[in-house]
């Protein structure tokens, strides 16, 4: 049965329009990215390499796909997860606001079974979000700008990754950013099981992402204990797949940290939607 | 001795500080159009919830096809269709889609000719392509009916079927579940408001008033289908009183707003009454059997 509802909620999220929403969002933004880079890239590169050059001196392009990628995938990192909270965030309260909630709860099929398809089928478009990202801003960026090395600028200084040893990174990176966008996915269908209307999930995710956010950046004592356990603090935690020598513990970390959150989301959204009554 | 199909004892459910069922309890036999009746915030809707588990009863038992329905929940709903106040569907969907989705999830290997099928018996074939977001509420509450359907369920609980339906959609859902007890045999407990429909199609029913069931049993004994409340109209209600006062004193009467004389009497009596009233001088322009639920469902709501 749990199999079964997973793909009634497949054809649910296919069928509804914004669902389209996030990945036309991200169309737009990639091309606009790709336009100003190809119109105006060597002189933003050149930019950042100026410090360099009395050092280090570039051949060929600087900037190519993989860079291209690496500039889009920071850019928009940060704003993928409204996009899929859009979507996941409506997922329940969106049922309950409807009223299908009521005739899906009195199908033979446990709560526990429907909430999950509702999880899987969220993992599912988040993935399919991500990897459209992943097309958008590595195949069309290679095949607008060509392949090279990757340089990269990080807070320890330059590093510059051959062009056979980019790959496996960037696979790397997409799987932690997932990891990082299903638990904005879990945290907006936990939330959706405490609410009635569509926006209500969709804006507390907002909101506690961007809280969390601020709580990360500020330099204060007393957040400093509890930073390293935000799942906000491990969003950007593709970015040590780009850096040399790998920081595999720290990697270890930043999944350790989100599975552990999207098992808490998944736990109160089941502890939650078990005993709710639905009177709507 | 019959089956029983829904056996619930002693129900009740609180929201917060509000008792919206208090002590609910009935008994539906098989093949059973079991009518459900009370007024509004009566607890009807929060007993039918707590039967779909929709909502979890702080008390009582409820048992479905002889079985308890908190241990198996699954069996239960996989037997039962129901419709709860009204029908709601997925805008974006195609009713043909929305019933392979439902159809899915019920448990149902539903084939594509069943769902056409459906469609037919529902009256909603050559719109199965049209997305319900386009649909009237009596499209959508026939949509309803197909769903409910599809899976083939013993049992039907339908919760206000016919609310906001014009007087012929009322008839096509009446029709329906007349044709579902006579030629499906299947069992189907019907809330509603309308009384005239609860007494044309029920063969048994319970009034719950403020959280409680107050009573229960066949429709034509509840009712006591000898004793009728009729209305006359005459050219001299005042002579007509006294002639009753004189002649008829069993006879419960009384002259209503209209200048009608309203009486409680037996079948027998009617005809005695009015061969009494012509051969008195009086002129009997018309006698009217009124629907006699009306008056007793007020009678016990009010005790």
């Amino acid at each position: 049965m749990l199999y079964k509802s997973v793909i009634n909620e497949c054809i649910k999220i296919a069928a509804k329009p914004r669902s389209y929403l996030g990945l036309a969002a991200i169309t737009i933004l990639v091309a606009v990215i790709l336009f100003a880079l190809h119109a105006d890239g060597q002189s933003f590169i050149s930019f950042v390499t100026a410090s360099f050059e009395q050092t280090l001196s570039f051949e060929g392009s600087v900037l190519n796909g993989n860079l291209v990628a690496f500039i889009v995938l920071q850019m928009l990192i940060i704003h993928v997860p409204l996009l899929v909270a859009l979507v996941t965030g409506d997922l329940i309260s969106g049922e309950a606001a409807m009223g299908t909630i009521r005739m899906l709860a009195t199908k033979p099929i446990t709560r526990v079974q429907l909430l999950l398809s509702k999880f899987i089928a969220g993992g599912i478009y988040t993935f399919g979000v991500i990897v459209w990202l992943g097309f958008m801003a590595l195949i069309v960026g290679k095949w607008m700008f060509g392949i090279g090395d990757l340089i990269v600028l990080n807070s320890d200084g330059l590093v510059i990754l051959q062009v056979d040893d980019i790959a496996w990174r960037y696979l790397g990176g997409f799987a932690v950013a997932y990891l990082a966008l299903l638990t904005v996915a879990s945290l907006s269908i936990c939330l959706s099981c405490f609410s009635e209307n569509s926006i209500g999930p969709i804006v507390s995710t907002m909101a506690i992402i961007i809280l969390f956010t601020i709580i990360g950046t500020l330099d204060v004592k007393i957040f400093d204990q509890i930073k390293p356990y935000l799942f906000t603090t491990h969003m950007a935690a593709w970015r040590s797949f780009f850096e040399e020598p790998l920081p595999k513990a720290a990697i270890y970390q930043s999944i350790f940290i989100l599975l552990f959150h999207n098992l808490i989301f998944v736990s109160v959204a089941i502890f939650q939607f078990k005993r709710k009554d639905i009177t709507s | 001795m019959q089956e029983k199909i829904i056996s619930v004892q002693h129900l009740a459910k609180k929201f917060g500080s509000f008792e919206a069922v208090k002590d609910v309890s009935f008994e539906v036999n098989k093949g059973d159009v079991f009518g459900f009746l009370g007024p509004n915030g009566a607890g009807k809707s929060t007993s039918i919830r707590c039967m779909l588990s929709l909502i979890k009863p702080d008390a009582g038992s409820i048992e479905i096809f002889g079985k308890s329905l908190d241990r198996n929940r699954e069996n239960i709903l996989a037997r039962t269709g129901s419709i709860i106040e009204k029908p709601d569907f997925y805008k974006y969907l195609s009713a043909y889609k929305n019933l392979e989705l439902f159809a899915r999830i019920s448990g149902a290997n539903s084939t594509k000719n069943e769902i056409y099928e459906m469609l037919d018996f529902v009256g909603l074939r050559g719109r199965e392509k049209d997305k319900v977001a386009g649909f009237s509420h009596g499209m959508k509450q026939r949509l309803g009916i197909a769903q409910t359907l599809l899976h083939k369920p013993d049992l039907i609980i339908l919760d206000e079927p016919t609310t906001g339906l014009d007087p012929q959609g009322i008839i096509e859902i009446r029709n329906l579940i007349l044709q579902l007890k006579s030629e499906h045999n299947k069992t189907v407990l019907l809330s509603s408001h309308n009384l005239s429909e609860i007494e044309i199609i029920s063969n048994r029913m319970v009034i719950i008033n403020q959280g409680k069931s107050i009573v229960e049993g066949e429709v034509k004994e509840l009712l006591n289908s000898n004793d009728l409340v009729v209305l006359m109209e005459l050219d001299n209600v005042e002579l007509a009183m006294r002639i009753l006062k004189e002649s008829f004193q069993d006879v419960e009467a009384y002259i209503d707003m209209q200048g009608q004389l309203s009486l409680n009497i037996t079948k027998e009596r009617v005809a005695q009454l009015n061969k009494h009233f012509v051969l008195q001088g009086i002129q009997v322009f018309g006698i009217e059997s009124k629907r006699k639920l009306e008056d007793y469902f007020i009678k016990m709501i009010q005790a």
